[in-house]
């Protein structure tokens, strides 16, 4: 174990150096992703324009899910994305052998090569959203959500985890894979859309099958309603992404068993 | 354009047709992967028009839940989906190298090639379609004159060249930047809500709405799905389609012009 932190660590620093060199590239990165989370505050602006509540949710309530869904994402981001997202390119071109001869775990070595530093700031900008949204609402957290409120978006970022790295194993049988790195981002839609317009068997596959739904609603529940017992929804999202993790893993080693390598 | 040059550019459209073919299961993944964020969208405006909310901005609930269907519909029809990802490249690559030395308009060549895809990636996606179509038919409906037909068509053909000379131009950045894909994200991300994907533009505040009459990107996918629904009639009809025209005019001359500079500077890598 001590060994993969020291692996980790290296990488961390490698990709650190790596982007340090691209800096005009690193800022126009940060626009992008606050350019696109300051469109989802104008939606919510402007609906907000036409009702005063979606479901039971409150306006400054729906933009802290969105800023809570911009934590989760972004962590992932930061330390997964670019990695799963090259997965289909590795399969194509025959480079994923290096990867698989490399004396650690598979899927370790293909999950954590580069690491997004600007996402971190992005995902920092996600927190001043929720404590202003906080301040709106004139809720003042106490330690147990905060804390609660943490470990939901680590299990969330592991949801969002599996759903890529499910999707990206999937380019083992289909060559061309983009469709599929684009999947994740359509399944995600949702996923800042307050649970309570869910419902039907659509909500019962992506609460539990494709956990999506649950990922930034249970800790934004935690966050903002401080009477609802929080223990169910964090339950159903720990054991849901449990189930994810676990099912795409016994996928990827079922794909690895197939796999013949690209070219001779 | 005389029978040569028309059989030159119908091979390459032919040439197209089936390189694009390996990717219909990436078409296919992403027509059905496209379809959860729609569904979404639908719980979502259900939700929104479930207190008894009459209309929105002239939208009830059943012509919101068109209006994303057709949305939808439209970007599958016309929206270039590597185009400029893939001439960025050859830009980059030096690829280009060897169309400069054909008697091959590389503008035309492109456009070829688009049409290509297109037409492969709406047959292949139209099964989704039409089975979406059918789960919420209730919603579905026809423009109520004849003329509607004439003017959807004008207008999706001119949204499609539209959006195809703005990728056609972008790329070109690729003659002056190593990396365009920032410079793509961000042009992205504000065609992404201001052409109507996320809510029809026309239920933003009334002071927005001289700008997003005047915006090119209203004119990408909006536009197309008001003439249809029958919202922009008449006399407005009509200007609205002539600012179309504008705005088509411009995004290639801003393609012609910027390849040509291009074509200026650039120099080759390697042999």
């Amino acid at each position: 174990m001590r060994r993969y932190f020291e692996i980790y660590w290296l990488m961390i620093r490698n990709s650190l150096i790596r982007e340090m060199s691209f800096k005009a590239n690193f800022i126009l990165w940060m626009v992008v992703e606050l350019l696109w989370f300051l469109g989802q505050v104008i939606f919510l602006e402007v609906l907000f324009g036409y009702v005063d509540h979606i479901g039971d949710w409150s306006k400054w309530e729906c933009v802290l899910l969105v800023g809570t869904h911009q934590i989760t994402s972004q962590l992932f981001q930061a330390f997964f994305y670019v990695n799963l997202s090259e997965l289909p390119d590795l399969i194509r071109t025959g480079r994923l052998d290096l990867m698989l001869l490399l004396p650690v775990d598979a899927q370790f070595a293909v999950s954590t090569r580069k690491f997004g530093m600007d996402n971190v700031v992005n995902a920092l900008v996600g927190v001043a959203i929720v404590i202003f949204c906080l301040c709106k609402l004139h809720l003042v957290p106490q330690f147990h959500q905060v804390a609660l409120y943490a470990v939901a978006i680590a299990f969330g970022v592991a949801v969002h985890y599996a759903v890529l790295f499910g999707l990206a194993t999937v380019a083992f049988w289909i060559v061309r894979a983009q469709g599929l790195i684009y999947g994740y981002y359509n399944v995600f839609n949702i996923a800042r859309y307050p649970d309570v317009v869910f419902h039907g068997t659509f909500k019962v596959i992506f609460s539990y099958l494709i956990p999506v739904i649950i990922v930034a609603n249970v800790p934004a529940r935690i966050l903002a309603r401080a009477l609802e017992s929080p223990w169910n929804g964090l339950a159903q999202l720990m054991g849901a992404s449990a189930f994810v993790v676990f099912a795409t893993r016994s996928f990827w080693h079922f794909a690895l068993r197939r796999y013949s390598s690209a070219s001779s | 354009m005389t029978s040569a040059t028309f059989s030159k550019y119908w091979k390459v459209f032919d040439i197209g047709l089936q390189n694009t073919f390996v990717y219909r299961w990436n078409f296919l993944l992403r027509a059905v992967f496209g379809i959860v964020p729609l569904v979404g969208t639908v719980f979502l405006w259900q939700a929104i028009f479930r207190p008894g909310q009459g209309t929105i901005s002239g939208y009830d609930y059943s012509s919101m839940i068109f209006y994303f269907m057709l949305t939808v519909f439209l970007d599958n029809l016309v929206t270039p989906t590597e185009d400029e990802w893939q001439i960025a490249a050859e830009i980059r690559d030096g690829k280009i190298s060897a169309y400069l030395t054909k008697p091959l308009n590389y503008l035309a060549y492109r456009v070829g090639l688009y049409l290509s895809y297109r037409l492969l990636y709406i047959s292949v996606v139209l099964l989704p379609i039409i089975a979406l179509g059918w789960v919420f038919r209730e919603h579905l409906r026809f423009p109520a004159h004849a003329i509607t037909w004439l003017a959807f068509g004008a207008s999706t053909a001119m949204a499609a060249f539209l959006q195809f000379f703005i990728a056609y131009s972008l790329a070109m950045i690729a003659f002056w930047v190593l990396e365009i894909s920032t410079i793509v994200f961000i042009l992205y991300s504000f065609e992404y809500f201001l052409s109507g994907h996320v809510f029809p533009l026309d239920i933003m505040p009334g002071w927005l709405q001289a700008f997003i009459q005047w915006s090119p990107f209203t004119y990408e996918l909006f536009y197309p799905a008001q003439v249809y629904m029958e919202r922009v009639q008449g006399a407005a009809l009509a200007q609205g389609l002539a600012i179309q025209a504008g705005w088509l005019f411009v995004s290639w001359v801003c393609a012609r012009v910027l390849w040509a500079r291009g074509v200026r500077k650039y120099q080759a890598f390697g042999g």
